[in-house]
């Protein structure tokens, strides 16, 4: 326990810079996927045929590759393309796009799951599709989907560690590289889960307050 | 005000609407009774594009109904519907279902409009209930918002679809209430309704539909005294 303690005095600084890297890919790519996935989501209930269309196959494209795949295209393959991004652009631009099929489909659950009598009523007083979507929809959809945007938070938490092997110096890679120099696998990989359980605790606590909200309506 | 011209119209292979002509005029009530399934509430639909139907004319104010245009918006503005199970925006307050069609669709002043749909729902018997949400309600007053919203739009023409077939008996004669006061300082309405009594007091005409035909259309004195067709007379014997 001693030398864990001390091993944690040591290591615990340098894990923290990955802890800021895991936060910013978190957040970047919970941003990047939350906007698309809206965006997918509208083109899915437009009622345009093409958009929907375009939507759906984009999203059981992303669907069906790994996100590790997905990384590596973006951050080998883009740039025989000329298309170079930094390792923690290419990660959230990744991570960013590989959960916002999953966050389309939710929104898009959500938007369906409402009443069609709603959009009747909001047609009724004259509103257009834009003006319907921003008023009547989105807003009762968003609480919908708040239980299952809170379980993609950690999803995405945790899978920010995937940046790792496009060399983005996150918490997990962090870990290794000082494992891999210390030999001391124990303490430093039992910090390493410690950190993200921390991480995860206040997301876990967010997703009990989300759900015990839309259980009460 | 409203004017059908041999509107037409099925559901796939099933006819519902097979050439319907009728008007209604200024300042008229008109009350659409029948059978569930003769088509009534689907012609209240297409008066406001909800529905589309597949030949005729339907015009209001002079314009063209057309659906697929931009002009169905401008239609939909001067023609307010009252649903059978309300429709209320249930994240909204009562005040805020109210004025969100002034405010958002017709760009009116916030402090006017907040003021009119206070107003209007005084008019309906709801005032206090401004900031309530739509489901602390009982049936009747959230349909009575419901008609408040309505007219915050200060509509041309009001339809109401079957607006007390969702409602607990005690709650029906509170809506009637408010429609009949409407009916009184000289409204267009259209209503399609189950309700006889109401159809013989308010209406001044009242329109039998059976299987997509108007079957009966005359003054409620006489629809109901004289009636012409047979399957009214079922319609009223198989009712009262």
């Amino acid at each position: 326990m001693d030398s864990f303690l001390a091993d944690a005095r040591e290591f615990v600084p340098i894990l923290l810079q990955g802890v800021w890297l895991t936060i910013l890919i978190t957040v970047g790519s919970l941003v990047v996927s939350t906007a698309l996935g809206l965006v997918w989501a509208m083109m899915r209930v437009s009622g345009v045929r093409a958009l929907s269309f375009f939507a759906a196959t984009f999203i059981n494209v992303i669907r069906g590759i790994p996100i590790i795949v997905q990384l590596f295209y973006i951050y080998f393959v883009l740039p025989d393309f000329g298309l170079s991004l930094s390792a923690v652009q290419a990660g959230v631009l990744g991570l960013g796009l590989a959960y916002s099929a999953y966050q389309a489909e939710n929104f898009r659950a959500a938007i369906e799951a409402i009443d069609k009598g709603q959009v009747e009523a909001a047609r009724t007083i004259g509103m257009g599709w834009g003006l319907t979507m921003r008023r009547v929809l989105l807003p009762q959809a968003f609480r919908t989907a708040l239980p299952p945007f809170g379980n993609v938070m950690i999803m995405m938490l945790k899978d920010s560690s995937q940046a790792s092997t496009i060399t983005v110096a996150e918490l997990a890679l962090q870990g290794k590289l000082i494992a891999s120099a210390t030999f001391k696998n124990t303490s430093v990989f039992t910090l390493v889960a410690l950190m993200y359980l921390t991480l995860s605790l206040p997301l876990i606590l967010i997703v009990r307050h989300f759900e015990k909200r839309a259980g009460r309506r | 005000m409203i004017e059908l011209d041999d509107v037409r119209k099925s559901f796939g292979a099933l006819p519902v609407l097979k050439g319907i002509t009728a008007r209604v005029e200024k300042g008229e009530v008109v009350c659409v009774i029948g059978p569930s399934g003769s088509g009534k509430s689907t012609v209240l639909r297409c008066i406001n594009g909800l529905e589309s139907y597949d030949s005729g004319t339907i015009r209001v104010n002079g314009r063209r109904v057309d659906r697929s245009d931009r002009s169905i918006r401008a239609v939909r503005v001067q023609v307010s519907m009252v649903f059978q199970r309300f429709n209320l925006f249930p994240h909204r307050t009562a005040l805020e279902n109210v004025i969100e069609g002034p405010i958002y669709v017709k760009g009116e002043d916030r402090k006017e409009a907040t003021e009119r749909g206070r107003a209007l729902l005084a008019r309906v018997g709801l005032a206090g209930k401004e900031t309530a949400h739509p489901p602390q309600l009982s049936g009747g007053q959230q349909q009575r918002v419901a008609i408040a919203r309505a007219l915050a739009m200060r509509p041309r023409v009001l339809l109401f679809d079957e607006p007390t077939s969702a409602l607990d008996p005690e709650r029906v004669a509170e809506v009637l209430r408010v429609m009949r006061a409407l009916a009184e300082e000289g409204r267009t309405m259209l209503v399609v309704t189950h309700e006889m009594a109401f159809a013989r007091d308010v209406a001044h005409r009242v329109v039998f539909l059976h299987e997509g035909r108007i079957e009966e259309d005359g003054p409620p004195e006489q629809v109901f005294s004289a009636p012409r067709s047979d399957r009214f007379r079922q319609f009223l014997a198989r009712g009262e």
